[in-house]
């Protein structure tokens, strides 16, 4: 699979991310390198085996639905890029 | 010197009086000042902080309460969250990022009395295996400084293995324990997934991530996992699994040990005089009444090509909360929330987690899904299976820990493909979650070598015990960088 430079500027788009335009290219060689060593699995012969997602097969814990945090919000705000009365600022979203 | 003592060594000091933990301490803070500017092994230092908690412990020792790792000066890999000091992950993203909270890592070493030296620099996001993507520029190999000293846990490995502190925690999703440990020639453990909790160690890639010890030996790593492993709450994939006592199985007999060696790690690409350190080895175990089984892991092929989807996959989603608006890095002058997020995100991280996380958006998106991170997932149980298999048959697996000995600083950074291939031999574990250790073996013209002995789940005693017997038996893991025998 080869990825061009419209294909970066998707994915980077998809990502939110901004590329610089003068790398969208490296990135595309870089990338389709990147998926010409994954393409050695379709060798693999797969049909009957089971997806793995987690290494020890466990099922997820449950808990009681209790309050256990404590209210951290000024701590967790003082290293926020902007917030003001307890609120995180961001540039206007509705006109 | 004391700072080429063991932890063992030093506690026994510490018990007896024959100094202090200040006094340590402020040896390793001089050290670091003088060495550390051609390492580059920190990236913040907390001297202020690592007094204090010495003078804590000395306390803690003259009133008996200490425990073996009591005034210890170690380091923390700067992915775990330390209250009130930077937590960058080798990032601009977070360079201005102070931690709230501590790590369950650090809560816990830190109720075992450490003394914390400050930060280690890694590859950014620990997504890396030279430290050379890290935002605080490269570390150097403290055997050889034009070389790397392999990543992510690059600073964590080179500030131990140059004595600049005693032991460090790192964190390893495929192979970034091990392969910096191989490199600096130290000893490092990446436990089963699930053994110590991820709470508070920054999210790369969820499914395979797991934080260690790096020592300088076995018995170390004993004394450190021991602090840092164990069921935690706000982790859901922790383990609840008793915590055996690491320490107390050290010297057990290797007697009819069944000792896998997998062909497929010992093939092409691996280089022959690495082999023929490890071959060495070998000998030493079979020595020491271990019986030697020739195995197959006949799917290791397919394990970087897995890692390279689902590590990118779960690093996307991962990544996708750093995005300029509650912590970490933000863009000058947003024109509006999109622009935030886009030029935050884009100025923020650098190349290599830029690309990782364009693969993984790539592989999950509509219409790939299935082509690639389901195609995965079943290549990820077939490489499981192997392991599955061997280990009906054998106790541990052992192979090389890396194809090679540390590479040159700028050799492989602008390709990213044979970058990743170095960590040939360690990837399976992280996908299968099992264990392994790598600790220094013959070393090939002055430069460390490390052998890696995979275990099954949760057999970390074995594993200690296993690299143990061999460090009683030899030398290696005393070598210094400073050693004549290796810089004449």
């Amino acid at each position: 699979m080869s990825l061009d430079h419209s294909d970066i500027t998707k994915i980077a788009h998809l990502a939110r991310m901004a590329l610089d335009e003068s790398q969208v290219d490296a990135y595309a060689e870089d990338l389709s390198n990147i998926l010409g060593l994954v393409e050695q699995l379709e060798a693999a012969e797969t049909d009957a085996i089971e997806p793995m997602s987690h290494p020890l097969h466990m099922a997820q814990r449950l808990r009681a639905d209790a309050v256990t945090e404590e209210d951290c919000r000024d701590e967790n705000q003082a290293v926020a890029p902007s917030v003001e009365n307890g609120l995180y600022l961001v540039p206007r979203v509705i006109e | 010197m004391i700072h080429n003592k063991s932890i063992v060594e030093l506690g026994a000091g510490l018990q007896t009086g024959e100094f202090s933990s200040v006094e340590l301490t402020h040896h390793f803070i001089q050290r670091i000042e003088q060495l550390d500017k051609d390492l580059n092994a920190f990236v913040s230092t907390t001297p202020e902080q690592a007094l204090a908690e010495a003078e804590s412990a000395d306390q803690a020792i003259k009133t008996g309460q200490a425990g073996p790792l009591t005034g210890i000066p170690i380091v923390q890999k700067d992915i775990f969250c330390t209250r009130g000091v930077k937590t960058s992950c080798g990032s601009k993203m977070l360079d201005n990022f102070i931690s709230p909270y501590d790590a369950t890592v650090v809560e816990k070493l830190k109720r075992a009395g450490v003394v914390s030296l400050g930060k280690a620099n890694m590859d950014e996001f620990a997504m890396g295996s030279s430290n050379e993507t890290s935002f605080y520029g490269p570390v150097h190999n403290p055997w050889d400084k034009g070389r790397v000293p392999g990543g992510s846990s690059g600073g964590s490995a080179a500030a131990v293995a140059a004595r600049l502190a005693v032991a460090a925690t790192g964190t390893d999703t495929g192979g970034s324990i091990r392969q910096p440990a191989a490199f600096c020639g130290i000893t490092g453990l990446k436990p089963t997934y699930g053994r110590i909790s991820r709470f508070g160690m920054i999210a790369f890639a969820s499914s395979l991530d797991q934080a260690g010890p790096m020592t300088r030996d076995a018995a170390d790593a004993a004394l450190m996992l021991q602090a840092m492993a164990g069921f935690d709450p706000k982790d859901s994939t922790c383990a609840n699994q008793p915590v055996p006592d690491y320490s107390a199985t050290l010297s057990d007999s290797l007697e009819g040990l069944k000792v896998g060696l997998p062909r497929e790690y010992f093939g092409e690409g691996l280089d022959p005089s690495v082999a023929a350190s490890v071959d060495a080895a070998i000998d030493l175990y079979k020595r020491l009444g271990a019986e030697v089984i020739d195995i197959s892991l006949p799917n290791s092929g397919l394990a970087v090509p897995t890692y390279y989807v689902v590590a990118p996959a779960e690093c996307s989603s991962n990544l996708s909360r750093f995005d300029g608006v509650r912590f970490g890095y933000r863009c000058q002058q947003p024109k509006d929330l999109e622009d935030l997020y886009k030029r935050s995100r884009g100025e923020g991280f650098g190349a290599e987690v830029k690309r990782r996380i364009m693969i993984g958006t790539y592989a999950l998106s509509a219409g790939y899904y299935d082509a690639y991170y389901l195609k995965a997932q079943k290549t990820r149980h077939l490489i499981s299976d192997d392991f599955k298999q061997a280990f009906k048959t054998v106790d541990v697996i052992m192979g090389p820990t890396t194809p090679t000995p540390a590479f040159g600083l700028g050799e492989k950074v602008d390709d990213p493909v044979t970058m990743y291939l170095n960590d040939i031999y360690t990837i399976a574990t992280n996908l299968a979650g099992l264990p392994g250790v790598s600790i220094p073996i013959e070393p090939v013209s002055g430069l460390p070598v490390g052998l890696q002995i995979i275990g099954n789940y949760f057999t970390e005693a074995k594993l200690l015990n296993v690299a143990h017997r061999f460090q009683q038996e030899t030398e290696w893991h005393r070598l210094a960088p400073e050693d004549s025998r290796l810089n004449p």
